[in-house]
Order: structure tokens, then C-alpha cells, then sequence
């Protein structure tokens, strides 16, 4: 293989293995900075891609695995918002719930230890191919990165990359994206312009809930055919460790999850490979580079990160 | 009046209100139970007889209930002073690292006693050494502990996958493990504790970190309430500007009650590696750390309902495993299930019975 493949197929993969950190990241992006901690991303996606599996078909499964998000979602807002409870131990109780209980169910059900058996190719999102890609296959340079990263993908693929500059327009350009980020910075003054903060963040949480579903949806239906256990692998910790490295602005959030997923498609490569004057490169650094990256920021060391001023901090009403 | 603030007495908010957030939590597994096709009530019977039926039974429950010991105390002594340390199961896995390096150095040459009293620190100065980066953080930069106590779980992975693969592990083997400690790296099992109660242990493991467990709760139940850092952690705790206008130096004790914390949940290691696998390996902390936070909430932070809270997971360890040999459609995971939920009822949800609570007892007292 010559170079410029293995950099074609290093950056095909690193697509591929982006799209769920983008989704994950911007739903967090949406409840955090509505001021709600959402540490459960992980065990909606798990969730989400559970369901969407079971409902045998690409659409009803996206369908199935947004209203399985959403509705954790709402367990999420009713814990947090509404008892004022600890927006941690919330997550953290979503994630252990789902991670048991798609494995639970998953067993009873199908009987393969965790394991589900493969969809058919209709019942999943198929590759798309955009016009023109086998026609420009062979001119070097272009055809190749047409062909192999940016035609090919499915759908989920594209409206990841679309749901970014969305999510910027909804945040940053609509009456509601504005009270979105004010009830995340200071929930007393949109209580005092008359806006209800608890319905401001329930419908934060929602929108969460909905793109976490395109997450988990992906990862059951297009990126693989089946649900297996544990199957979203910690994908929703790096999802957030992106949007703290993405300083909670979308567009950074889509770059660092390209980066994230650029390093774990680059540690898939490297398995077992030598590299001149180094040798081989443990691929366990690869794995602990984007969480040792995010600290780094957190640290300040590269740039600040400030989170939303109210995050995590349930809000009550002055009597 | 709003019903938060009505005070109650004791054995209803540290009693009732518990026990009723568990009951939700069971009734909602029973219903899992119940949609697998199984009966709830004989899984439940199934639970207890596999937990507490047998001497064995009851070894590896208490076994269980060890750990969780540990890593409950670990996360309380970090939420006494504000903290939330999501990164117990983290330290915990360095932890091991620290007593297995004595357990390798030692076993050759001295016996378990005299190896026992330098594993404990350390596996707890590695634990707190996992800490200290995070509460170095929190303290000086203001980055928010918990998103760099989950960022450092999986460093601390990684970190301990590659050194088990490559550098620990027994030439010539393929399992990344270490090579199994000699009887003067093992802790010894509590066959005589059982005997008094005229129950045999069997093979279960438990082992002499029970008693360091129980030690430990005391050594932290007089921490917190009987010392000036203690008082200093908990006024930290429930206000950190009245603290500070108070004298109490910030990043002293969040550094302080952080590198606590991990040293807590470093010694969990103790139980697993040296009393009863006698070996360091891939992933042997296997979730307590977590489990750690169930048990904390429970046991409202307080030593005593973290001993209780300990052997109630270790009642649902045990005696899960039980069921899902007994009942092959139930999987071990139906422990996560129970977990998610008593979290999110007694910890997210703690106050949702409170306000009908109030009523029910402002009507009682009246009537």
C-alpha cells in the first residue's frame, strides 16, 4: 500500500468513528449548556442503540432509539430539575440502569450472552454513493478522497456533519438558543424576564435526548448490524471530554471529535506495527491521549476552558 | 411553610426515607424480573439463600461487602468536603498496583504480617498519588473535579493495561497478569471469624482486609466528626465561600480530603489482589469503585450506614451471581440494573417522597 491510501483509509475510518462522538457531544452541548450535567450520554446511546436494533428497520429503528434517549432524558430532567437532585448521581444511575438492563433483556430475549443476531442489509442505514464518485475514481489525489471518505457514508454520516452547523444556528441565532445559554449562565435573570427555567432546561434535556438517539441509532444500525453488550464503550466519556476540549461551541466540538477519532483510528492502525527509531508505539496511548489532552486544557494550559457559570447547580426559585 | 424545611426526626430521614427509596428501587427490578418471564418473589428468595443461605454464602457476601467498604468511605470522605470523586474505581486500580509492587518484593522474604502493614500504604499512597493530580486541579486551575476524576479513570486503564501487558506480566504467558504472590503476599481468610459463629467459609475469600474495612470506617468516622481537619473538610462541604471567610485554607483541604479519598480507595485493593486472587490483574476492580457511590448514598455518608450499605450490595453480588446460576434467563448484569436504580432513587431522587412524608407526618402529629 502506498502512502497515500493508508492516509485515505486512516481518514475513511476516522469518519466513521467521529459520527457517534459528534452526535454525543453536541447533545451534551445542548444540555450543559442549558447548565445541565449530563454524564449519561453514555447510557442513552446505549440505550438508543439497543432499541433501534430491535425494531428491525433503519427509519422505525431511529424513530424508536430517539424516544428510548429522550425518555431517559426526561428521567435525567425530572431527577435534576424538578427534585433538584444531583445531576451526577443521576447520569451516573442512567448509565449503570442501561448498561444491566440492555444486557438483562438482551439475554432473555436472544440468548447469545449479550450478543444479538445480524440485521438484514435493509433493515440498516446502507452506504450512500454521491454522484460522480466512480467516475472520478481513478483521477489521483481527488478521486480516491472523493470516493473513499467523503462518498460512501450513510445517511447518519451526512446529517452528523449537517447537525453541526444546526446546532450553532439554533444556539446562536434563534430566541430560543439565547435563552438556552442564559439559563446555563444565570438562571435567576431568565426567571426574572418572566421564562420559566425548569421548561427552558426540560426542552435542553430533550434535544439532548434527540441526537443521542441518532448516536446510539448509528452504532447499532449503520455502523455494525447488531446490538452487542457494552457496545458504545465509553464513546459517551469521550464525547464529553471532546466538548470540554471544544470549550462548549460547536464547531470546535465537531474538530475535536474528528481529532478524538482520528486518534483511534490511527491506534487501530498502529496495532502491532513498527515505527522507525521508536518501534513499537503501545497502543494504550493512544487510547489515554484524548483524556490526558483534556485534562491538559482543563489545567489551562492550553487555552481556558469555562464551563457554563450554572452548571450542575439545580436552581430554585427565590420565595 | 415549604415541606424542604420541616425537620423530621431521625429514624425517618435516615430510616425511613432510605428504606422506602429501596423498596421503589426492588419493586422496579421485580418488574424487570417479571417482564424476563421469571417470578420476582422466587428471585428474591433465590437472592437470599444464595447471599445469606450458607457459610459460604455468607463469606463471599462479606467478601463483597469489603471492597465496597473501601470504596463507600472513599467517595463519603470526598463528599464531606464538597468533592465529588467519580474516579474511587480509577484510584482503586493504581491502588493495586502500589500493594502488588510490596506483595512482589516482600512475599520472598517475610511473612504476611509483616508484609501486610506496608502493602496497606501502598496501595494507599497510590491511590492518593491517583487523587492528587485531580484535586491539584480542582484546587489551583478551578477545572471541575468530577470531569477529571472520569478523565483520569481511563488514563489510569490505560496506564495499568499497558503496564500489565507489557511490563508486569510473566514471561512466556499470555494472560497480562502478574505471577502469583507467595503465602507471604496473601492475606490469610477469616475461617476462625466464621467458626465462631459455627459457619464454615469454604472457598470463599474472605480475608483479613475485612477487619482494615471495618478499622478504616472507625479511623474515618473519627476524621470527620471528632478532628479540626474533619470539621474544616465538612464546613468546606456545605460552604465553600463561608469556609473561606471562616480561615479554612481551600486547596490545603481539597487536596487533603482528595489524597484521603484516594488513599481509601487504593486500599480496596487489598481485598481482590492480595487476599483473594493473590495476583495483580487486568480489571480486577470490576466496577466497586462505582458501586462506591450507591453505597455512599445509601449510608448517607456516614461510616456506620456504609458498613450496612456495603453488605446490602454485597447481599445483591453474592446472591445476583445466585440467581443467574439458578435462573439461567436472569444475567449477572440484573445487579447493574438494581444498582442504576437504588442510585438514582436514594441518591437523584432522594427527596421525591419527602414533601407526602412531611404530610403524612405533620397529620400524625396532629392527630
Amino acid at each position: 500500500m502506498d502512502y497515500y491510501e493508508i492516509f485515505i483509509s486512516i481518514l475513511a475510518s476516522t469518519i466513521r468513528l467521529s459520527i457517534p462522538l459528534i452526535f454525543t457531544a453536541l447533545a451534551g452541548l445542548f444540555s450543559e449548556r442549558a447548565g445541565i450535567f449530563d454524564i449519561g450520554l453514555e447510557g442513552k446511546m446505549l440505550g438508543s442503540a439497543c432499541v433501534a436494533y430491535l425494531t428491525d428497520s433503519a427509519w422505525l429503528g431511529l424513530g424508536a432509539g430517539i424516544v428510548c434517549s429522550v425518555a431517559l432524558s426526561l428521567v435525567h430532567g425530572f431527577a435534576s430539575i424538578t427534585n433538584r437532585g444531583n445531576q451526577i448521581v443521576s447520569g451516573v444511575a442512567i448509565n449503570f440502569f442501561i448498561a444491566g438492563i440492555t444486557i438483562v433483556l438482551g439475554q432473555a430475549w436472544f440468548g447469545q450472552g449479550g450478543r444479538t443476531p445480524q440485521l438484514a442489509p435493509e433493515a440498516r442505514f446502507a452506504p450512500i454513493i454521491l454522484p460522480g464518485a466512480d467516475a472520478i475514481r481513478d483521477v489521483p489525489i481527488i478521486g480516491p478522497l472523493y470516493a473513499g471518505v467523503i462518498s460512501g457514508n450513510n445517511i447518519l454520516t451526512y446529517l452528523a456533519f449537517l447537525a453541526v452547523p444546526f446546532s450553532w444556528w439554533v444556539l446562536y441565532r434563534t430566541r430560543f438558543g439565547l435563552r438556552l445559554r442564559a439559563v446555563g449562565e444565570n438562571p435567576g435573570a431568565v426567571d426574572t424576564a418572566g421564562i420559566s427555567v425548569s421548561w427552558l432546561r426540560y426542552r435542553a434535556v430533550m434535544c439532548a435526548g434527540i441526537l443521542c438517539g441518532f448516536s446510539g441509532t448509528y452504532l447499532a444500525i449503520a455502523q455494525s448490524a447488531a446490538f452487542i453488550k457494552d457496545m458504545s464503550a465509553g464513546k459517551g466519556y469521550i464525547a464529553l471530554a471532546a466538548l470540554v476540549f471544544a470549550k462548549w461551541k460547536p464547531v470546535p466540538v465537531m474538530l475535536a471529535c474528528l481529532l478524538f477519532g482520528f486518534l483511534d483510528a490511527l491506534a487501530n492502525f498502529m496495532q502491532g506495527k513498527q515505527v522507525p527509531l521508536i518501534g513499537e508505539v503501545p497502543v494504550q496511548i493512544f487510547q489515554a491521549l484524548p483524556y490526558i489532552l483534556t485534562c491538559v486544557l482543563l489545567a489551562g494550559f492550553i487555552g481556558v476552558a469555562i464551563p457554563p457559570k450554572a452548571g450542575g447547580v439545580p436552581y430554585t426559585k427565590e420565595r | 411553610m415549604s415541606t424542604a424545611s420541616v425537620p423530621l426526626p431521625h429514624w425517618i430521614n435516615y430510616g425511613l426515607i432510605p428504606l422506602l427509596n429501596l423498596v421503589v428501587a426492588f419493586l422496579i427490578s421485580g418488574f424487570v424480573v417479571w417482564l424476563i418471564g421469571e417470578s420476582p418473589l422466587d428471585a428474591l428468595s433465590l437472592l437470599l439463600e444464595g447471599a445469606l443461605g450458607s457459610g459460604e454464602g455468607i463469606g463471599l457476601t462479606l467478601f463483597y461487602a469489603t471492597s465496597f467498604i473501601f470504596t463507600g468511605l472513599s467517595v463519603a470522605v470526598a463528599i464531606h468536603a464538597g468533592l465529588f470523586n467519580i474516579g474511587s474505581e480509577g484510584q482503586a486500580y493504581v491502588g493495586g498496583l502500589g500493594c502488588a509492587l510490596v506483595a512482589l518484593s516482600l512475599d520472598n522474604y517475610v511473612p504476611w504480617y509483616v508484609t501486610m502493614p506496608i502493602a496497606v500504604v501502598g496501595a494507599a499512597l497510590f491511590g492518593a498519588i491517583a487523587a492528587f493530580i485531580p484535586a491539584w486541579l480542582q484546587a489551583k486551575r478551578g477545572s471541575h473535579i468530577v470531569i477529571t476524576t472520569i478523565m483520569f479513570n481511563y488514563i489510569i486503564a490505560s496506564l495499568m493495561n499497558y503496564l500489565l501487558v507489557h511490563v508486569l506480566i510473566v514471561p512466556g504467558k499470555m494472560a497480562p497478569e502478574t505471577r502469583t504472590f507467595l503465602e507471604g503476599g496473601q492475606l490469610p481468610k477469616l475461617t476462625w471469624l466464621m467458626e465462631i459463629f459455627g459457619a464454615k467459609l469454604g472457598a470463599a475469600p474472605l480475608n483479613v482486609s475485612f477487619i482494615i474495612a471495618l478499622v478504616m470506617c472507625y479511623i474515618v468516622w473519627l476524621l470527620i466528626w471528632r478532628t479540626k481537619l474533619g470539621f474544616e473538610m465538612r464546613t468546606l462541604g456545605v460552604s465553600p465561600t463561608a469556609a473561606s471567610y471562616a480561615g479554612v485554607p481551600y486547596v490545603r483541604i481539597v487536596m487533603i480530603a482528595m489524597m484521603l479519598s484516594g488513599a481509601l480507595a487504593g486500599m480496596m485493593a487489598l481485598n481482590p489482589v492480595m487476599g483473594a486472587s493473590a495476583r495483580l490483574q487486568v480489571g480486577f476492580v470490576s466496577g466497586a469503585g462505582f458501586v462506591g457511590i450507591a453505597v455512599s448514598l445509601m449510608g448517607r455518608n456516614h461510616p456506620l450506614g456504609i458498613i450496612f450499605a456495603a453488605i446490602l450490595f454485597g447481599v445483591l453480588y453474592q446472591g445476583g451471581d445466585w440467581i443467574s446460576f439458578e435462573m439461567p434467563n436472569i444475567t449477572r448484569e440484573m445487579i447493574l440494573v438494581i444498582q442504576g436504580l437504588v442510585i438514582l432513587f436514594a441518591g437523584a431522587l432522594e427527596y421525591m417522597f419527602r414533601p407526602a412524608i412531611v404530610r403524612l407526618y405533620q397529620q400524625f402529629k396532629r392527630g
